[in-house]
């Protein structure tokens, strides 16, 4: 009877890991949702829902702003990642170690860091504009930084290796004759692509959405640093919530809406795409 | 058959930079396969099989020479233009469709009406016995199964050519026999040219209009399974295909083509020789384990091969019983003898024995004509 315990007291260490770290912090925070109160006079669980209706009528534009800036960041990074993932997988030869290391080399600054760098590259007279600009290739008022785009390009710089990674790994897993197989039974490299490469690439891009979509619509770094007050995101409006307003109640509120809108998300793509499919292919 | 060959290497070599070293995979080869021929490649593990058809499919490139399809030139022409199909080594079937989307992949990108992709791969998969599993991934099918699925993927095409990289390599005996008769059989009903890579000899044997015998990226022999059977131009050849004996020594005389090679009074071997050969010549000699006679008396007839020696071994194989005989030459000669009318053993171990067999099972190796 012993060994049928074994496998529950490998789960053990993880298990409690879990269970302290994040459904205690979960629990906690949910009930905060429903305590009414300030920080002075402490706060007491009320079973207040009217905190979530407030907050999500509040700060609706802000959460739906951010989901939509999470959708682009994936839309692009799926079409910025695939090339890179695919030249490290079937051109790499023996540089794809080396390949692989340049492209993580950035992340070993810190994110916001390299997010601030980024201030630097859009600024208005900064290398990229000053230029052109000097150039007369753009207008003098012309400007990036504090706009979506801004916003958009930080998001997708800082999550391309999650794209890229889960990418390459479907593509190396690929058996380069069964492109070639493909190529034999008449198909042109584009087709071949269309038909072969993509679909057993899907599992990648499937694990890349699901690396970068959430995160990139919670984040709240790349709109503080580089959008202004018409690209403010959730995470941001939940950050000051906690730090500056210490309006806990509402912060653990729309923290728990956006998880919630996630989740749903998450799984609508999940089946919109059909994961057995795609996970038959990751298993084979 | 025509004129022109279905397929015709004309000087192709494969170099691979491995590691800073060139590679000679092929060396320059030299090869023409006629129109509805069933032709093999035959060799040892790494002697350029797989590296000689992928130049013929078009995914490897040769270094040099030039590869005809049907009189065409098609060097640095791009595989999906080819009208050839292979079958891979390694299946390389599409693990994210079914069976059926496996076989029906060649005839959708030549657009052929879905009607008929529907009857011919319905076809397809009833001559390779896989009806019913048209829903199957690959990854739910044994190796025999995806090997018929890749096997099928082909031949759905009716290409002009078709070329079968190990095709039948993990089918168990049965299947295999099976599956040999119909790829002959279908090979004969469509006249498509098949170049067929195996090592298994017996398979090339009896399957195969001509083979070819590769050893090191070279073509070794060229010729019918008889010829190189009973012919074989290398010693590698004679060793390769078949149990072979290999008996050395020098012409001693010759008299009408035939030389005689003297070992020991009464010991003798007697080889047909074109006229390149004199008295002196050194021969290597290979005889056939199946022609020699074996007995424990002296021989009556003067005009045959005659070696005497001992028996070392004696192994039943049910339908035959091999003898290994150490003799007096000093070779070691391997005697089937067919168990048709022999109720018990010629000989036993240790026992001197005669070995005999008529000149013209003996055949000298590498000899100019
Ligand atoms: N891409 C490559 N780079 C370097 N060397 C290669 C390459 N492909 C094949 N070779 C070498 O070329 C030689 C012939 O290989 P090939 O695959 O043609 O052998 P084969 O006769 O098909 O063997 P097997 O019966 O094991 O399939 C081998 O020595 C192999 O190591
Ligand atoms: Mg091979």
């Amino acid at each position: 009877m012993r060994h049928r315990l074994a496998p529950y007291l490998l789960v053990l260490p993880g298990g409690l890991w879990l269970l302290l770290f994040f459904v205690v912090p979960m629990v906690t925070m949910l009930s905060l949702s429903l305590q009414e109160g300030d920080v002075v006079n402490g706060y007491v669980l009320t079973g207040h829902w009217q905190t979530y209706v407030d907050a999500i009528t509040n700060y609706r534009v802000q959460l739906v702003r951010s989901l939509i800036y999470g959708a682009i960041t994936t839309v692009l990074l799926i079409v910025a990642a695939f090339p890179v993932a695919y030249f490290i997988a079937f051109y790499g030869r023996r540089r794809k170690a080396t390949l692989l290391f340049l492209l993580l080399l950035p992340f070993f600054v810190s994110f916001v860091l390299r997010t601030i760098s980024w201030r630097y590259i859009l600024t208005d007279e900064g290398i990229l504009l000053g230029p052109l600009k000097d150039a007369g290739l753009l207008a003098d008022s012309f400007h990036i930084l504090g706009t979506p785009v801004a916003v958009i390009l930080g998001l997708v710089y800082n999550f391309l290796p999650f794209m890229v990674l889960p990418i390459y790994v479907a593509l190396e897993r690929i058996d380069p004759r069964v492109v070639e197989a493909a190529r034999d039974l008449y198909a042109s490299p584009l087709v071949a692509f269309r038909r072969v490469v993509f679909p057993l690439a899907l599992p990648g891009v499937f694990a890349g959405v699901l690396m970068t979509f959430v995160p990139a619509s919670s984040d709240y770094v790349n709109s503080a640093v580089l959008g202004s007050s018409s690209t403010t995101m959730i995470g941001q409006v939940i950050q000051s919530q906690y730090l500056v307003s210490s309006n806990y109640p509402t912060a653990s509120a729309l923290s728990f809406t956006l998880m919630a809108v996630l989740l749903i998300g998450v799984f609508a793509y999940a089946r919109a795409l059909g994961t057995e499919d795609v996970m038959k292919v990751a298993a084979r | 058959m025509s004129d022109t060959a279905a397929i015709e290497l004309v000087g192709v070599h494969k170099d691979f930079l491995s590691h800073g070293d060139t590679v000679q995979a092929v060396k320059p080869t030299d090869l023409a396969v006629g129109q509805g021929e069933f032709f093999s490649l035959l060799g040892p593990s790494g002697c350029g099989k797989t590296t000689t058809m992928r130049m013929i499919a078009g995914f490897e490139e040769p270094s040099g020479g030039t590869v005809f399809l049907d009189g065409n030139d098609v060097t640095g022409v791009a595989p999906h233009k080819r009208d050839v199909n292979m079958v891979f080594q390694s299946y390389a079937l599409f693990p994210h469709l079914t069976a059926y989307q496996n076989v029906a992949f060649g005839l959708e990108r030549k657009k052929v009406a879905k009607d008929e992709i529907r009857r011919r791969v319905g076809e397809m998969l009833e001559i390779v016995s896989l009806t019913g599993m048209e829903k199957r991934s690959p990854r739910e099918m044994s190796g025999g199964q995806q090997q018929r699925v890749a096997l099928a993927r082909a031949l759905v095409n009716g290409p002009r050519a078709l070329l079968l990289d190990e095709p039948l390599g993990a089918l168990d005996l049965k299947l295999r026999q099976q599956m040999q008769i119909e790829l002959k059989r279908i090979q004969r009903e469509v006249g498509i040219t098949f170049v067929y890579v195996t090592h298994d000899q017996g398979e090339a044997l009896t399957m195969s209009d001509r083979i070819a015998v590769m050893e090191g990226g070279r073509i070794d022999q060229l010729g019918t399974p008889r010829e190189i059977y009973e012919k074989p131009a290398t010693r590698f050849v004679a060793g390769f295909i078949g149990t072979s004996n290999l008996l050395d020594g020098s012409v001693d005389s010759i008299s009408g083509g035939v030389a005689l090679l003297v070992f020991a009074p009464e010991e003798k071997v007697l080889v047909p020789v074109p006229p390149s050969v004199t008295d002196g010549t050194k021969l290597e000699i290979s005889v056939r384990p199946e022609k020699i006679d074996l007995s424990r008396d002296a021989p009556a007839a003067a005009d045959c091969s005659v070696l005497t020696g001992t028996v070392r071994e004696v192994v039943y194989h049910g339908t035959s019983t091999n003898y290994t005989v150490r003799t007096s030459a000093g070779a070691d000669l391997v005697v089937f003898d067919q168990n048709a009318y022999s109720a018990e053993d010629l000989a036993g171990p240790g026992d001197r024995v005669y070995l005999t067999w008529s000149p013209q099972h003996s055949y000298p190796i590498g000899v100019r004509p």
